[in-house]
């Protein structure tokens, strides 16, 4: 395996202004509808007093959980040495740290009082959940910014496993948190459950990679830099893996709660009555985000294309978006059991479904947290060697000589046998 | 001597910007914690754990009528309206109907803030914005709410409402602004100066004896007689927050 050499994107093309340019209008546009929604207030909003997030926490959530899976990669090389993976570590650092940047970002501006947010960084409540999350978010940002230092410094280069695996246990630790957010609440029938924390984590690898792999092939693609099968093989496999485990993960979510008579009613709404919700789960959460990904990287048929690889990662993004949206927004659909084995109703919709519809406001928020994660990207590779220059077979992968080697031993041995 | 490239220059800049950025988003988070909290009220005036205090409803005292009258004095009282979005309205209390789905009884009673003794809101809020005080009244503290509304996730009774709009005319006692939660206040602002809850005080006109209030740690007080005398229910008594709100006849 050849020494891998790092350069910044040259960024002066028609192209790179172009993509520069739709990014920023795309933040400015969330940060517009941001200010608007403070201005007017959340009324704007599809969301009310029986479901309280919506469209922004699906998309900040869906952010923060695949920043700390982005992060995987780099903790595939440092933490437990695989070669292959070391090139990749700078570019799935800065991802994360962007994508965390990009989610956090729509959480504070669809907060009620954003001209509050520095209440929130000096008045702390050590018991909440949330509080552990904003250390944690904070400190992600150190410890990845940190974890680059090293990376791209030659003289603290044997500072890079010891980081590297601080930064891999804080992304555990982050993502178990951002798990309990909901898994800390009793009251609801949806997410009161331990599996949240490990769930999450095992769905942080699949969207941390999907998107670290969209964005590889587009910056290689783009920047005409080679990117060879052998990675590309490597990674797809890997994310059916993720895909697979996060499916695991709502069989087990699912049929816990089929077993237990007090949650039948939530797994019923959720598998079988809940419409939109219902939808969302088998056609987006599973259909679009589990089955189509793990045949598009696995089938014989499509399993050497990049175009395929390209599609399962969007399958995996627009999978990943709908498991947020039926956790948080169904988690919140589902009318709160006040009274046991009663039928209840009032004038604050209690004891029906909650009907939601999200406002262009608040989507254009959401994307808005995408672009602003995407943008940062952009400019960050444009002034420091995140990025390789080459990551072709020859380059990248370490048993490449090995196997042509062996393949030409066996052209060999099969032409002395004719 | 050698001329700085120009993209090292840029670059340069690029980075002094990143750090100072970086600076920004990190201290607040471990130097600014250090910072001195709010002064409290003083001694003199501060709520104690010496008081407990509580609501006893009676159910079998009310029927639809009353409940609606009590939510219409809450709702006078706190100078509440309904938004512009019936799911955006704020509703401190109200009127929850029920009916058993075997039997078929029905019961109608007023649900509003339980004023727990271990307030799942309280334990979520980021700030502490969300808050029990000694005697047991759970407000929110308007000052430090960030309008993150994990409390409102959190309430296993639907107690909170946030607020969607703005609204003109808010009486100096309940605040309820836009951008910020809030939920029933158990009328701190008339308990604090020897009165009851705005609810409580109606319900003495059309249902005598429905609604009980008082400091449930004083043996003597006529909440404390009441529950030591008859069972009382508390809703998801499951949930081991331990309501101060109290309901006979359920």
């Amino acid at each position: 395996m050849a020494k891998v050499e790092f350069r910044e994107v040259e960024g002066r093309s028609g192209e790179y202004y172009t993509l520069l340019g739709g990014l920023a209008f795309l933040a400015a546009c969330g940060l517009g509808a941001a200010a608007y929604t403070d201005h007017v207030g959340h009324i704007i909003t599809g969301m009310g007093n029986a479901i309280p997030w919506g469209i922004p926490h699906v998309f900040a959530i869906f952010l923060i959980v695949a920043a700390s899976g982005a992060l995987n990669v780099a903790s595939i090389g440092t933490v437990f040495g695989k070669v292959m993976y070391k090139p990749l570590a700078r570019l799935s650092g800065l991802l994360a740290f962007c994508l965390l940047a990009g989610g956090l970002s729509i959480l504070v501006l669809d907060l009620g009082r954003p001209d509050r947010l520095v209440i929130s960084m000096t008045h702390f409540n050590l018991k909440s959940i949330f509080v552990w999350n904003i250390n944690f978010y904070m400190g992600f940002f150190a410890v990845v910014a940190a974890y680059l230092w090293v990376s791209m410094d030659w003289r603290l280069t044997g500072l890079t496993k010891p980081v590297g695996i601080l930064a891999f246990m804080w992304r555990l630790a982050l993502t178990s948190c951002t798990g309990w957010v909901f898994g800390f609440i009793v009251a609801r029938q949806g997410w009161d459950a331990a599996v949240m924390a490990p769930m999450f984590i095992v769905l942080s690898f699949a969207y941390g990679l999907a998107i670290f792999l969209l964005v590889l092939m587009a910056s290689s693609a783009w920047t005409r830099r080679p990117l060879g099968d052998a990675v590309v093989k490597k990674l797809k496999n890997l994310l059916g893996v993720f895909v697979a485990g996060g499916l695991y993960f709502a069989v087990v979510q699912h049929l816990t709660n089929m077993y237990a008579t007090e949650h039948h009613g939530f797994t019923r709404f959720i598998l079988l009555e809940g419409g939109a919700f219902t939808t969302m789960f088998w056609i987006g959460q599973v259909l679009i985000g589990s089955v189509l990904p793990m045949i598009l990287v696995w089938y014989p048929g499509t399993a050497g294309s990049r175009q395929a690889v390209g599609l399962a990662c969007v399958s995996v993004v627009i999978g990943g978006l709908s498991q947020m949206f039926v956790t948080i927004v169904g988690g919140l659909a589902y009318p709160l059991v006040l009274f046991p084995g009663m039928e209840v109703s009032s004038s604050f919709f209690d004891g029906v479904v909650n009907s939601y519809s999200p406002s262009i406001w608040e989507i254009t928020l959401g994307i808005g947290g995408i672009a602003i994660a995407l943008l940062m990207l952009t400019i960050a590779i444009k002034f420091l060697r995140f990025l390789p220059v080459d990551l072709s077979d020859e380059v990248a992968d370490p048993h490449h000589r090995k196997i042509e080697a062996a393949d030409s031993e066996v052209v060999a041995e099969a032409a002395e046998a004719a | 001597m050698t001329k700085r490239c120009p993209t090292d220059t840029v670059r340069r800049q690029v980075l002094v910007g990143a750090s100072a950025l970086a600076g920004v988003a990190l201290t607040p988070g471990f130097v600014l914690m250090t910072a001195p909290k709010a002064a409290a009220k003083t001694a003199s005036e501060a709520a104690t754990d010496k008081t407990r205090w509580g609501l006893l409803i009676d159910t079998g005292k009310l029927d639809k009528a009353a409940c609606d009258a009590l939510v219409a004095a809450c709702n006078a009282e706190h100078g509440l309206k309904p938004a512009s979005r019936a799911e955006a309205s704020a509703q401190w209390v109200r009127r929850v109907d029920i009916k058993d789905k075997t039997t078929g009884a029905t019961k109608s009673l007023p649900v509003m803030c339980q004023h727990c003794e271990n307030p799942p809101c309280a334990d979520v809020c980021p700030t502490g914005a969300s808050f029990r005080r000694a005697d047991g009244i759970v407000l929110v503290d308007k000052h430090i709410c960030i309008g993150c509304r994990y409390c409102m996730l959190a309430c296993p009774y639907k107690a909170r409402s946030f607020g969607y709009e703005p609204v003109s005319d808010q009486k100096p006692s309940s605040p309820h602004g836009v951008g910020t939660v809030s939920a029933c206040t158990l009328c701190v602002h008339r308990v604090d100066v020897g009165g009851i809850p705005a609810c409580v005080e109606a319900c003495q006109g059309i249902a005598p004896g429905a609604m009980l209030f008082g400091d449930l740690k004083d043996p003597d007080s006529a909440i404390s007689k009441k529950v030591s005398e008859i069972m009382v229910t508390r809703i998801r008594a499951d949930l081991g927050v331990e309501p101060g709100v109290l309901y006979a006849g359920l």
